[in-house]
């Protein structure tokens, strides 16, 4: 199991609105033309910033108030669409240590706990009150708690929610999933060995031509 | 009380409950792609692990590879995607794992080949580091998408963590109208519960309709699951299932056929199985869809008019306008007559051998229009083949559509077909959203493979349920 557990995130925000913000936003697919995730941070929201840009205004990914920051707060059905883990990875490598929004999608929940990025969910107006503070005080820290599930700022604490399980994984360092997986390779041999399409039947399979 | 296959397959293939309150599952089939894996394959080198099961991952190469005969000579021109191929050609090697690669003619889109190999089986759990892995749902598989780190995770012990999710019993009741098809019921259904209407739950595709499609059509239904939210989405199996896996190159054969046909019917899901929840939706009433905007869920049938912003509750609103101002369109037009500059068939959602020949039925003697650049892609190199032997090649390409070899393409662009600026292409793909076909400010339309020939060849929208093909039959 990782020795590496996690309850305090501190750092100032981003606030990030709009809903079903897709993963193909986050980092565009021909950015996905890579075979590591060294470097990927740059492109994070990249044709959005241009999009944004080219109205005049300025997207929180290229506003260089917000450039420090560690804790994002987004809406609705965050990081929906592709499976793509490359989107948090862009998340994280830009500097987001943690994310506070309305909902996740699954996948990119599942992809953001494997990567130490803890989710907080709080409601629609905690969320847009917490953007308009940090547009306010965009240098101001925020304290998060995985522990408590909870954000201090301006001298008040609020309490968020966390998936219980995430939590959990954070806090007793399992959430890198893979060493504990691999504790149970005997109980997995032993798993294989029942299902019936490994063994009564099973794939005619092509790789033994190998 | 009886089970759901979801609760049969799950326990079946549980490891351990682990102390995060996670269930380790056995995952019975690994699929990888040149995008998703070559990070995996480097966390797991650089821990020193090793692949315990090689025999149950196969590879292949969709994504970047380029669907133009020419550019997929090797090396390939695009550097980067040369090297992704590499990648994955030497870690295949390294770790024994079977490459379905294209020198083979075995390469095809992972969710296109699964099936077709017969290598996806019911009561399987699948995994692949690709969000439309749904699609294998509809051979009564619990099939989920993951991210790289899974990857990898699948690859070092064949196991994820994963949490258990509630069930959501869809019924289609009644039948469809002429004109419309599954790829129709998939963005209905979308349409219904929205993107995150499925978040927390598998879901579990029936009623007529269902029992009545093929196992092509249901793929299509199951791969757009993951647009809805749902984790996975998958169909019990059935006399369709059984007789679309007899014979193919992977499936059991002889007594083993047997004993298979026995298991595969024990674990769909009970008759009084309970359910999370429970939706109908009738036949009658889906039309053929279309996006209008940048999620799935923005579509409208084609007869009726785009929606009106403030019949959205408030929270939405702003994505509703958001997706008018990206597209150009206004509240309480019609989508018919919409203008398009592209069209493309193909994809994991409506890139198989009944797709390219129900959007050809709309092609015999007709042209593109002018100024409409059309490409169909098939799914596989082997749907190519089949297609070819068939003539379907002859009818594209005589109406001005370009023929092209097996791959991704045009659904998320990271090779060369792309749109460009702000044109419109009509697909038969499952994202529209913004910049998804390659172009920052490019527009797509999803709808089904009849509506897209249609569209092509009219040059704009057009309701497929007028056309001739429908009152000669
Ligand atoms: S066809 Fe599109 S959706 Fe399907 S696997 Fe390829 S990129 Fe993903």
């Amino acid at each position: 199991m990782s020795k590496f557990t996690l309850n305090e995130i501190r750092g100032s925000g981003i606030p990030l609105r709009g809903t079903d913000i897709d993963t193909d936003r986050i980092i565009p697919a021909r950015f996905l033309k890579c075979v590591t995730f060294d470097g990927i941070g740059e492109h994070a929201f990249e044709d959005d910033i241009k999009g944004i840009a080219a109205k005049g205004g300025v997207h929180s990914f290229a506003d260089a108030r917000f450039r420090k920051a560690a804790v994002l707060v987004a809406n609705r059905n965050f990081g929906c669409g592709s499976s793509r883990e490359h989107a948090p990875q862009s998340l994280k490598r830009w500097g987001v240590s943690a994310i506070i929004a309305e909902s996740y999608s699954e996948i990119f929940h599942g992809n953001c706990v494997s990567i130490a990025v803890p989710c907080f969910i709080a409601s629609q107006e905690f969320c847009s009150e917490l953007q308009n503070h940090i547009e306010a005080n965009p240098s101001a820290e925020l304290v998060l708690s995985v522990k408590d599930a909870t954000v201090s700022f301006g001298g008040r604490t609020v309490k968020l929610s966390i998936d219980p399980g995430a939590q959990g994984q954070f806090l007793d360092g399992s959430w890198d999933a893979r060493s504990g997986l691999l504790e149970n390779l005997p109980a997995i041999r032993a798993v294989a060995a029942r299902i019936p399409y490994l063994n009564q039947f099973g794939l005619s399979t092509p790789s033994k031509a190998l | 009380m009886g089970q759901s296959l979801y609760s049969k397959v799950f326990d079946r293939h549980c490891v351990e409950r682990l102390p995060s309150g996670q269930h380790q599952i056995f995952i019975g089939l690994h699929l990888i792609h040149e995008v998703t894996s070559p990070q995996a394959f480097a966390m797991i080198r650089e821990q020193g692990l090793s692949v315990p099961f090689p025999e149950l991952t196969f590879a292949t190469v969709d994504h970047i590879i380029p669907t133009a005969a020419m550019q997929r000579k090797r090396p390939l021109m695009d550097s980067q995607a040369e090297e992704m191929l590499q990648h994955i050609e030497k870690n295949t090697r390294d770790f024994g794992i079977r490459f379905f690669s294209p020198d083979a003619g075995e390469q095809g889109i992972v969710h296109v080949i699964g099936p077709e190999r017969g290598l996806t089986q019911p009561g399987m759990t699948i995994a692949c580091g690709d969000s439309h892995t749904s699609t294998h749902g509809a051979f009564g598989t619990l099939a989920f998408g993951i991210g790289t780190s899974q990857v990898a995770d699948a690859l070092a012990t064949q196991t994820l963590a994963m949490s258990r999710l509630k069930v959501r019993r869809i019924n289609f009741t009644g039948s469809l109208q002429r004109g419309v098809y599954a790829k129709d019921v998939a963005l209905a259904y979308i349409h219904h519960l929205g993107v995150n209407g499925g978040v927390g739950f598998a879901y579990e595709f029936g009623g007529a309709i269902i029992d009545r499609m093929t196992m092509e059509e249901r793929m299509t239904v199951c791969n757009m699951s993951i647009e809805g939210g749902a984790r996975c989405g998958y169909v019990n199996p059935d006399q369709t299932t059984f007789d679309y896996l007899n014979g193919r190159e992977c499936s059991p054969k002889g007594a083993a056929w047997e004993s298979a046909l026995a298991d595969w019917k024990s674990i769909a899901s009970d008759a009084d199985a309970q359910y999370d929840d429970v939706v109908e939706i009738k036949g009658e009433e889906i039309e053929p869809y279309v996006t209008w905007g940048i999620t799935p869920a923005q579509s409208v049938g084609v007869g009726q008019p785009l929606p009106i912003v403030n019949t959205f509750p408030v929270g939405d609103r702003l994505v509703v306008q958001e997706a008018y101002e990206y597209m150009s369109f206004a509240e309480g037009q019609s989508i018919i007559g919409t203008p398009i500059d592209v069209v493309f068939i193909g994809s994991c959602t409506n890139g198989r051998l009944s797709d390219l020949r129900e959007a050809a039925k709309f092609l015999h003697g007709k042209k593109v229009a002018a100024g409409v650049r059309a490409l169909v892609v098939p799914g596989s190199q082997s749907i190519a083949t089949q297609a070819e032997a068939e003539g379907l090649d002859k009818i594209y390409s005589a109406a001005g559509f370009e023929w092209r070899n097996a791959g991704c393409s045009m659904c998320l662009a990271m090779n060369p077909d792309q749109l460009k600026g702000r044109e419109i292409c009509a697909s038969t793909s499952n994202r529209n959203f913004k910049g998804r076909q390659g172009s920052p400010t490019g527009r797509t339309l999803l709808m089904s493979p009849a509506m897209a020939a249609v569209a092509a060849v009219e040059g704009r929208v057009t309701d497929v349920r007028q056309h001739p093909v429908f009152s000669a039959q």
